[in-house]
């Protein structure tokens, strides 16, 4: 789907991921919201269109912006200079949430987007560590996994790039002061690791989602209640926000399969 | 200097680090020179992207240091990929600070600097030389020791340079060049154009003045010296250029087409290809 969807419409999945995403930054704070990829960037701009607007957003490289463009838009308005060498002490100073991508997430939240396969010498290499380690030791680090499965949900990371629970524990107090994994955002759930042991746990399916089909798509055992909350509607507010200001094109269902 | 005579001076074996990021101000120009050369089993530190895969390609290097390679709008590179998929070179992975805190070590003249990040990560199961420190106050915590990533040469490319080897660059992110240049013995500065140094005012305010003489062994004059990476505002990606350099690179008879057209003559030679190349395109 290219164009925008009409108004009136029903929430479709990839909006109620977007929801989803924007949740991830509810009650942050003045903080630098991160996110990587369609649905979170849209997230990230709704959650500071309504219910954040405390939130800091770059333009995607060294801007700090005042204004909230559309998608592929330009801001208008400059608050801020954050080059790569500011945006590491920001990750180290704590006063960022990022919403990073995952080829490959376990039941403790470790994360892999280096490599499949042996690192000594991959299948298929990836993008290698980038900032997985320091963000998940540093400040608050969700996941968006736009296509949940067996592949991404994975039984044993291949290689830890962001850092898991029970790795940070057993890493010790310096890997686990500031270390947590508030979320992780699929196209089938929301998920969190708010559980005695930070095993993974389902939050909320999406509405259509039923249980047995999280579980199949998921390679680690996971416990699904009958009873597990669905996402939340998004408001008539939110959907234009999202349909009419910052996705008009609608690239958020390239990102979503229905 | 010309970009041929810097490839002249970095021997075989020897440690060199790179500026720019990803496919953004990288002096590639420069990296060509050293594709003309004959210099080999080289240890690469780079924020990598087609700087990396260039030399992968060619078979320059023997080691690799750093925390990804990618084209950015293209996110996986492919010579690097199908380097380290058939085991193409040694790989020091590090975490994007700890590279950061590597360099600035080096520039401080310091064995090491402790970072947080690292810990429970497979970088330290990769990189069995890595080592921890503690802290000697009553917190105790435990770093990871990031080691000084002293270089050879720095190959770095900015906006503007004087004769003397002041830089400057003029686009939003001065990414790493000057540390770059503080962590190595020798730096070599490529720039869009020379310019006389009272011209720098003019241009940008003395925060815009990324490197310092007294870091920089030689300067060369290379318009479009960054191509195809990005050199904002002097120009930006060449989009339509690294999608197929990309494509090529996934294909050896494609790669060996892509070679001849483009990467074996000289520099004059491969700007006038670029420029064939763009009209065709037009």
């Amino acid at each position: 789907m290219s164009e925008g969807t009409a108004p009136g419409a029903a929430a479709t999945r990839a909006e109620y991921c977007v929801i989803a995403c924007a949740e991830a930054w509810r009650g942050d704070g003045e903080i630098l919201a991160s996110p990587m990829g369609t649905v979170p960037t849209i997230g990230a701009r709704l959650a500071k269109l309504t219910f954040a607007p405390e939130l800091l957003l770059t333009d995607g490289e060294a801007l700090l912006i005042g204004d909230v463009p559309g998608l592929g838009e330009a801001a208008r308005v400059v608050e801020g200079w954050l080059p790569y060498r500011r945006h590491l002490a920001m990750v180290t100073g704590g006063k960022r949430h990022v919403m990073m991508g995952a080829s490959q997430l376990d039941r403790y939240g470790n994360q892999n987007i280096s490599c499949i396969g042996d690192w000594r010498r991959p299948d298929r290499q990836l993008l290698g560590v980038r900032g997985a380690p320091a963000n998940t030791l540093n400040n608050p680090t969700s996941y968006w996994v736009p296509k949940h499965s067996t592949r991404v949900l994975v039984e044993k990371a291949d290689m830890v790039c962001g850092v898991g629970y029970e790795r940070a524990a057993a890493a010790g107090p310096s890997a686990t002061r500031f270390h947590r994994i508030p979320r992780v955002v699929t196209d089938l759930a929301v998920l969190d690791f708010e559980t005695t042991d930070h095993r993974m746990r389902v939050r909320s399916l999406h509405p259509g989602v039923s249980p047995e089909r999280l579980r199949e798509a998921t390679g680690f055992p996971l416990d699904v209640p009958a009873d597990v909350p669905r996402t939340r509607e998004p408001s008539a507010e939110e959907l234009r926000l999202i349909r009419e200001v910052i996705d008009p094109r609608g690239l958020r269902e390239r990102e979503v399969r229905p | 200097m010309t970009a041929d005579q810097v490839a002249g001076r970095i021997e075989s074996g020897m440690t060199i680090g790179i500026g720019g990021w990803g496919s953004r101000r990288k002096p590639m120009a420069l990296v060509r020179a050293l594709l003309r050369s004959d210099v080999t089993d080289l240890t690469v530190v780079s924020y990598g992207g087609p700087d990396v895969g260039l030399l992968a390609a060619a078979g320059r290097v023997r080691k690799l240091v750093a925390a990804f390679v990618t084209l950015d709008s293209i996110p996986l590179e492919p010579h690097f990929r199908a380097a380290r998929q058939s085991g193409g070179f040694e790989l020091m992975e590090l975490d994007e600070a700890m590279f950061m805190w590597g360099l600035t070590a080096a520039a401080h003249r310091l064995p090491f600097l402790p970072v947080r990040s690292g810990l429970g990560s497979d970088v330290m199961t990769v990189n069995p030389s890595l080592r921890t420190v503690t802290s000697p106050y009553e917190d105790g915590e435990e770093f990871v020791a990031a080691p000084a990533l002293r270089l050879d040469a720095a190959l770095v490319h900015l906006n503007r340079a004087d004769a003397y080897g002041n830089a400057q660059y003029l686009g939003p992110d001065p990414y790493f060049d000057d540390l770059f240049c503080e962590a190595a013995t020798d730096a070599y500065v490529s720039c869009e154009r020379v310019v006389e140094t009272a011209e720098f005012a003019e241009a940008g305010g003395p925060q815009t003045l990324l490197v310092g003489r007294q870091e920089v062994t030689g300067v060369v004059e290379a318009p479009n010296g960054a191509h195809f990476t990005s050199c904002v505002p002097d120009y930006g990606r060449d989009e339509p250029f690294q999608a197929a350099y990309a494509k090529a690179a996934a294909d050896p008879a494609a790669w060996r087409e892509f070679t001849e057209r483009f990467l074996d003559g000289d520099e004059d030679a491969y700007q006038a290809a670029v420029a064939a190349f763009a009209k065709e395109g037009a």
